[in-house]
């Protein structure tokens, strides 16, 4: 009866988020005490997973499996909970692991709770906490079920390493129709996408046109950060619609971000709650994002951005 | 085709979020309801298709008698008919239950629904109704072009987006980019004159258990003041940075 877990690996490199989960599925199975078993999918190198508490890796190597498909990722993972008879089982909030987890819900019969951002209160009944109405509140949430679903919110509960080694066995699932084929991508290989950044760099209309958006590259390179936008930015086209923050746009649960020429609109506001440490950059002393913050700066941000950079380049290079 | 778009009630983007009853329930007092803005980019869509395609258009929420100035909004931007399931929406999984059981009972060929909604952000509706009901799936859905029995999606992914293909019968979890949010239809005077003559269909509810049940809320501690920064002095924002948040 292990707690499973699925832990996401890209192009065979495992995602910072699978340490993230796996770390947490520990957790839970410490509380439950039990062993932690994880699912890793045409991923290299499986030992890595060692560091985070897993004591077991199936390891599913499948071409049918080498593009996401959420179909064929619930067959991967329901067999491999019926294998291990896991009762409670664990995934990201990635767009892939929420794509697939309500699937895996109906096909276990079992309970789903998302956006969770603590390990368990109580394991029976078995409580989470998660977010609710965009971050603008938490829920404690019991899950009923005999099985369980948990999808842990990005950068809420950290990666907490353990001393240790996971055995590995392969794994071969039945997959069957996919369903739905993935005909292609289009990622830019070279940027933190705002879901996995630890540090995320926002543009608002301040910038007063996407001409400026330079300077929010370069920051967010010297940090090693996502770039994202407000929605009024991505509504003129600015920005893509893949950068907008907010309500409607992709919420943000990172450790730092920097809000330059976003004034804070409520809904703005809700997106970004969940990230731990907020910085505004702007003009406007009266902006209501300055409430929000915990650091501020009131300045033009075509003056302040510019030197930031600078100083943070010095301070890169001295460490 | 036969479209069938769920519509979530929910409060207002701008809404003052509090709790009533020892923090159990959400507090409606003052609270205005929309369309849940994700399921309103999916209506649009489907007046679109509706439109240039050919479709009936079917509006479905699940909840009681308050929710529907909600769906009588969504007859007046253009749905044909609307369905409301009339029991309250308490979890995600049962809601998804009632949706899959009209969607089997109406041979829809199309369920757009959106990516999660605003209020309990679950994100578990959309694809919990495609395995209840075997249907193709896609989330996160941003262009979505249907060709007889073939359908042509976007979908949004962590840094960028994927092209799929696929076939019908399909559910969608929609966002922003199905359609331009100046797409998005305010009912005018006809529209709302018309939604009067249209059907709203009250349906009794299956038997589903509730596969999670909310406990309690907690709103997030005050913050405190923030800490300003002379933008003279930078290398200050950067030692708070990085000795007192501890960020870089």
């Amino acid at each position: 009866m292990s707690v499973l877990v699925y832990t996401e690996s890209e192009q065979g490199k495992f995602k910072k988020v699978a340490f993230e989960v796996a770390s947490y599925a520990k957790a839970v199975a410490d509380q439950l005490g039990t062993t932690v078993t994880a699912i890793a999918i045409n991923a290299s190198n499986i030992s890595e997973l060692s560091s985070y508490g897993v004591d077991k890796v199936l390891n599913i190597s499948n071409t049918q499996l080498d593009a996401f498909n959420a179909k064929g990722y619930t067959e991967a993972i329901k067999q491999a909970a019926e294998k291990e008879a896991s009762k409670v089982i664990i995934l990201s909030s990635s767009a892939n692991s929420k794509y697939l987890a309500p699937l895996l819900a109906v096909s276990l019969n079992a309970g789903y709770a998302s956006n969770v951002i603590e390990a368990p209160s109580s394991t029976a009944p078995f409580t989470v906490k998660r977010t609710a109405f965009t971050n603008k509140a938490f829920e404690m949430t019991t899950i009923n079920t005999d099985t369980k679903i948990v999808g842990v919110s990005n950068n809420s509960f950290g990666l907490v390493e353990k001393s240790g080694s996971a055995s590995a066995e392969d794994f071969s699932p039945t997959i069957s129709d996919l369903g739905v084929k993935v005909e292609s991508v289009d990622k830019a290989s070279n940027q933190v996408s705002i879901a996995d950044a630890e540090i995320v760099v926002s543009g608002g209309r301040g910038l007063k046109g996407p001409e400026n958006w330079g300077m929010i590259e370069e920051l967010a390179s010297v940090l090693g950060a996502a770039t994202a936008c407000s929605k009024p930015v991505s509504d003129l086209g600015w920005r893509p619609h893949g950068e907008h923050v907010g309500q409607t746009g992709k919420p943000v649960a990172s450790n730092l971000y920097i809000a330059i020429g976003i004034s804070g609109a409520i809904q703005h506001l809700a997106g970004i709650n969940a990230s731990k440490v907020k910085v505004v950059i702007n003009t406007d002393p009266e902006a209501p994002f300055f409430k929000a913050a915990d650091y501020g700066v009131v300045g033009d941000a075509f003056v302040v951005v510019p030197q930031l950079i600078e100083k943070l380049k010095a301070f890169k290079a001295q460490q | 085709m036969k479209i069938l778009v769920c519509i979530s009630h929910v409060p207002d983007t701008t809404s003052k979020i509090n709790f009533t009853e020892g923090d159990t329930k959400f507090d409606t007092n003052g609270v205005q309801f929309v369309i849940n803005p994700n399921d309103e980019f999916g209506l649009t869509r489907a007046m679109w298709f509706k439109e240039k395609q050919g479709a009936h258009v079917t509006v479905i929420n699940v909840g009681g008698t308050e929710t529907e100035p909600t769906l009588r909004k969504a007859l007046a931007i253009g749905a044909d008919a609307a369905i409301r399931v009339n029991t309250a929406a308490s979890d995600g999984f049962s809601v998804a239950k009632q949706l899959a059981a009209v969607v089997k009972e109406g041979g829809y060929d199309l369920i757009i629904a959106g990516r999660e909604s605003i209020d309990y952000n679950g994100g578990m509706v959309p694809g919990m109704i495609a395995g209840l009901i075997n249907a193709n799936f896609v989330n996160n859905c941003i262009s979505l072009e249907v060709d007889g029995n073939t359908a042509k999606a976007i979908r949004e992914i962590d840094g960028g987006k994927e092209t799929l293909s696929t076939s019908l019968p399909l559910v969608i979890g929609g966002q922003k980019g199905l359609v331009e949010e100046s797409d998005l239809r305010i009912p005018n005077m006809r529209g709302i004159m018309m939604a009067r003559q249209k059907p709203l269909t009250i349906v009794e509810p299956i038997e589903a258990n509730n596969e999670t049940t909310s406990v309690k809320f907690e709103k997030p501690a005050p913050k405190g003041a923030v800490k300003l920064v002379s933008p003279d002095n930078l290398d200050e924002l950067v030692n708070l940075l990085h000795n007192e948040a501890k960020v870089i």
